[in-house]
């Protein structure tokens, strides 16, 4: 029976090609449109480390205090990166896996002398960092927890630095010559781009991991000066040292939970640091701490910007607009059949049948739809790729999900569209439409 | 259906032109300088040298030597950067919450030449009031100068000069030395939170002394390339032991720092004339349509006496009252979908000129697009009334 009402849509539709191609067209349109935005939308939404998202933490804690108005835009004014001393407390406190971070700018010296110096983006980490976030390696792998006590100069480094400087050979043991120190290569990395770089979302939230990974321990060592987000507030003392003591907030900081029980007491742990503080007079205000796993983290974040927010309105109103102009390019159509439908109704189909027949009908636009849809989501994304800066090209590109949810909206909607019309067929009388003639 | 249609068409309008606009109009918003002729420089030691200070003045003396510069200097950061150091501003020493923020832009006496600023009340730093800044430590200057809307927000009635402010380190008192015409805040990318502050800028009487800087440099009008060229070929025969991550002229910088507010604008206009394209034909479908339905009607009234223009008159008010509900409805919905976007999406609120011209250019369209079926209506022969359907 669907083939047959399929073979009818397909004739139906062929009979009057005018109203199917602006059917396709118009439903194409809204599909192009909202499926851009959509692609981009879900690029940005998603979370890029699902397997781990509840095991994988973000403590917070209020060191600055209620006088403070200066705050971070976020929904409980708490700073989201900790300052050198909560970080150092909570490392030295806590066994398991955990990570403090940076982002950090150094001069890298080639080995070839011909090659004049260049900059490197630098994330000075806890070894833990590998495993906890699951990065992958081409060669070698992480320093160890040895290293971070020792503070040890040893460095990983990304495939395109491997590339560029050791020529893309297995570089391990290698030395690198990182603002006038060597560095001793312990691991290189493979291709590693999380959408978005969720464990620093201060800045550059789309953007490519950093080229070097070295010890924290060692950063701060070297003064190694902050380049990404740090939030001050009141006084901040002088040199590195004043810096160090200060209540700026720079580190970001990720600590593993795999159970419930560990979530729990951690919790209470940071509670009773934050307490800890005010007893011997750091703080002047009752703790305030949160802590956060990934996923509740990137919602805390509101990782898609405005602007995204406000393309997906626009596109999918008008994705609406399309879908009631369909809509009467379908009851247009259908009435116009009325006397086809009155014969097969005379002649003994089922209002269901009709019903069946005439949503297969728009199931059919639905597919075609989709089709040039996705035509001109393609082109669509192009253009978005020339429009927008860096961190959009890299995310305005099509994959099989997003294919796959092109296509169901669009049959979706077509059906939906259709489902007035199709009410309006199968109520029709047989005997008037016959007596028309 | 045609009602449904134009009212979203009519809301989305709104919105998107009154957005759009506001973006395009940011992306023209002017910084203050000369651009046309400023490149910077970001310069990188690859190990801090010993004698920083002397390095940096070495540094600058050889750029401002250089026949095509105009001048130069040292900071922290730059217009149409999108980065840099921002901080609140009081009237009171340990006020609990600033007066206003602004950028805090570190320069010499050589800033205000160099950026191609303009005076308008008060002086310029002198030599001897720059201070060395190291790496960590906070702006605690004697004097600093400061735009005029920033001097306007703190002392409304215009006597800034002369007068207190307090900055980070709350007990530090600082006087407003000068005040210039404006200069915008490096972050332009957007969010409300910063257009509030646009032009809130204050220039500090400080060298930053760091091992990652900027060096700012006007050309001599016409000479940006060669200039470039030559200032980047300067520092390297100092010294190789630097790394000069880019040289980056101030207009290439305004392109990439408007960027994505082109773009919003960009897409918001393109899905805004292809929903006014798909709504036109939708009107003009379905009046045809309509047309169709009634041909037998609007014969029988042609018979009966009715003029071309009488039938065309009809459809025409048809739709004019369809629209005019349309509008209305649709105008009610551009405010409520504003209003969620202010709340949830840092959106400005709508003014009400933009919901009534994009009511009444709906309306036009509506109209406009009736006329075609219409006149195919008034071509209806009354001969039609008698052939029977």
């Amino acid at each position: 029976m669907f083939n047959y009402y399929f073979r009818l849509a397909l004739r139906s539709l062929r009979r009057n090609v005018v109203l199917t191609v602006l059917m396709v067209a118009v439903i194409g349109a809204g599909i192009g449109a909202s499926m851009t935005v959509l692609t981009i939308y879900r690029a940005m939404d998603g979370d890029p480390i699902p397997q781990k998202s509840d095991r994988l933490f973000v403590p917070q804690i209020d060191n600055w205090g209620p006088d403070m108005e200066e705050r971070p835009a976020n929904s409980d004014g708490l700073p989201e990166q900790l300052s050198y001393t909560d970080a150092s407390a909570l490392i030295a406190a806590h066994t398991g896996r955990q990570t403090a971070m940076y982002s950090t700018v150094s001069a890298l010296t080639p080995p070839n002398p011909q090659l004049l110096p260049f900059t490197v983006h630098v994330r000075a980490t806890y070894a833990d960092f590998f495993a906890m976030f699951q990065v992958p390696f081409k060669y070698g792998g992480p320093w160890n927890t040895t290293d971070d006590h020792s503070h040890s100069a040893v460095a990983v480094i990304t495939r395109e630095l491997n590339d560029k400087v050791f020529g893309g050979v297995n570089s391990v043991g290698r030395t690198l010559r990182l603002g006038g120190d060597d560095y001793r290569v312990s691991g290189v990395l493979d291709d590693w781009k999380p959408t978005p770089r969720f464990f620093d979302l201060a800045d550059n939230r789309f953007g490519k991991t950093e080229d070097v990974l070295l010890p924290f321990t060692r950063a701060i060592d070297k003064q190694m000066t902050v380049w990404g987000n740090d939030f001050c507030n009141g006084d901040v003392g002088t040199g590195w040292a004043g810096y160090l003591r200060s209540n700026c907030v720079w580190i970001q900081f990720w600590v593993e939970l795999p159970n419930a029980s560990e979530v729990a007491s951690y919790r209470a742990f940071l509670n009773s640091y934050a307490a800890e503080q005010r007893r011997n007079g750091r703080f002047h205000w009752a703790p305030r701490t949160q802590l956060r796993n990934e996923r509740q983290w990137l919602s805390y974040e509101q990782v898609v910007p405005p602007p995204v927010h406000v393309m997906a309105i626009v596109s999918f109103s008008f994705l609406f607009v399309c879908l009631v102009n369909a809509m009467g390019l379908m009851l247009a159509k259908m009435l116009g059949r009325a006397a086809d439908i009155g014969v097969r109704r005379a002649l003994g189909a089922t209002r269901r049948a009709i019903l069946a027949q005439c949503l297969i009908e728009a199931g059919v636009i639905g597919i075609a739809g989709g089709l040039v849809g996705l035509l001109l989501t393609g082109l669509g994304l192009i253009g978005v790729r020339s429009l927008f800066t860096q961190q959009f090209i890299d995310l305005a590109h099509l994959d099989l999900s997003d294919l796959g949810i092109c296509m169901l909206l669009a049959v979706v909607s077509a059906i939906i569209a259709g489902l007035y019309p199709t009410w309006r067929a199968t109520q029709m009388q047989p005997a008037l439409q016959l007596k028309a003639q | 259906m045609i009602a449904v249609q134009m009212a979203v068409t009519v809301a989305i309008l709104c919105n998107c032109l009154f957005i759009s606009q506001q973006r395009l109009v940011r992306s023209h918003s002017p910084s203050g300088t000369d651009e046309p002729n400023i490149f910077v420089i970001a310069n990188q030691w690859v190990v801090e040298p010993g004698d920083l200070p002397s390095r940096v003045t070495e540094d600058l003396v050889a750029l401002r030597s250089l026949t095509e510069v105009v001048d130069a200097y040292a900071t922290n950061s730059y217009p149409l950067s999108n980065s840099g150091t921002n901080d609140g501003i009081s009237l009171q020493p340990n006020q609990k919450h600033s007066t206003t923020t602004a950028a805090l832009y570190y320069g010499d006496e050589h800033a205000l030449h160099t950026l191609g600023l303009t005076l308008v009340a008060g002086r310029n730093f002198n030599a001897d009031e720059i201070i060395d800044q190291g790496e960590n430590g906070q702006p605690q200057p004697a004097g600093v100068i400061v735009t005029r809307t920033l001097a306007d927000k703190l002392y409304p009635r215009g006597n800034a000069l002369g007068r207190t402010l307090f900055m980070t380190s709350e007990s530090a008192t600082t006087r407003i030395v000068g005040i210039v015409e404006r200069l915008q805040i490096p972050w332009v990318g957007g969010g409300p939170s910063f257009d509030a502050i646009l032009d809130n800028s204050v220039l500090v009487p400080y060298r930053p002394i760091w091992q990652s800087s900027y060096y700012v440099v006007r050309a001599r009008s016409g000479q940006l390339p060669a200039t470039m060229k030559a200032a980047q070929k300067q520092l390297t025969d100092i010294s190789r032991e630097r790394v000069i991550e880019k040289v980056q002229p101030l207009l290439d910088a305004r392109i990439e720092a408007h960027r994505n507010n082109r773009g919003f604008a960009v897409f918001l206009s393109v899905v805004c004339a292809v929903l006014l394209v798909v709504t036109a034909f939708g009107i003009v479908g379905l009046t045809s349509y309509w047309v169709a339905q009634r041909r037998r009607q609007i014969g029988i009234r042609r018979a009966l006496g009715a003029t071309r223009s009488g039938i065309v008159r009809y459809f025409q008010t048809e739709n004019l009252l369809i629209a005019a509900a349309a509008a209305a409805t649709g105008a009610a919905l551009a405010n409520a979908l504003n209003l969620l976007m202010v709340g949830s999406f840092e959106m400005a609120r709508l003014p009400i000129g933009y919901t009534v011209a994009g009511a009444v250019a709906v309306l036009l369209l509506g109209q406009l697009a009736t006329l075609w079926p219409a006149l195919r209506a008034a071509s209806i022969p009354p001969a039609i009334a008698a052939r029977g359907a």
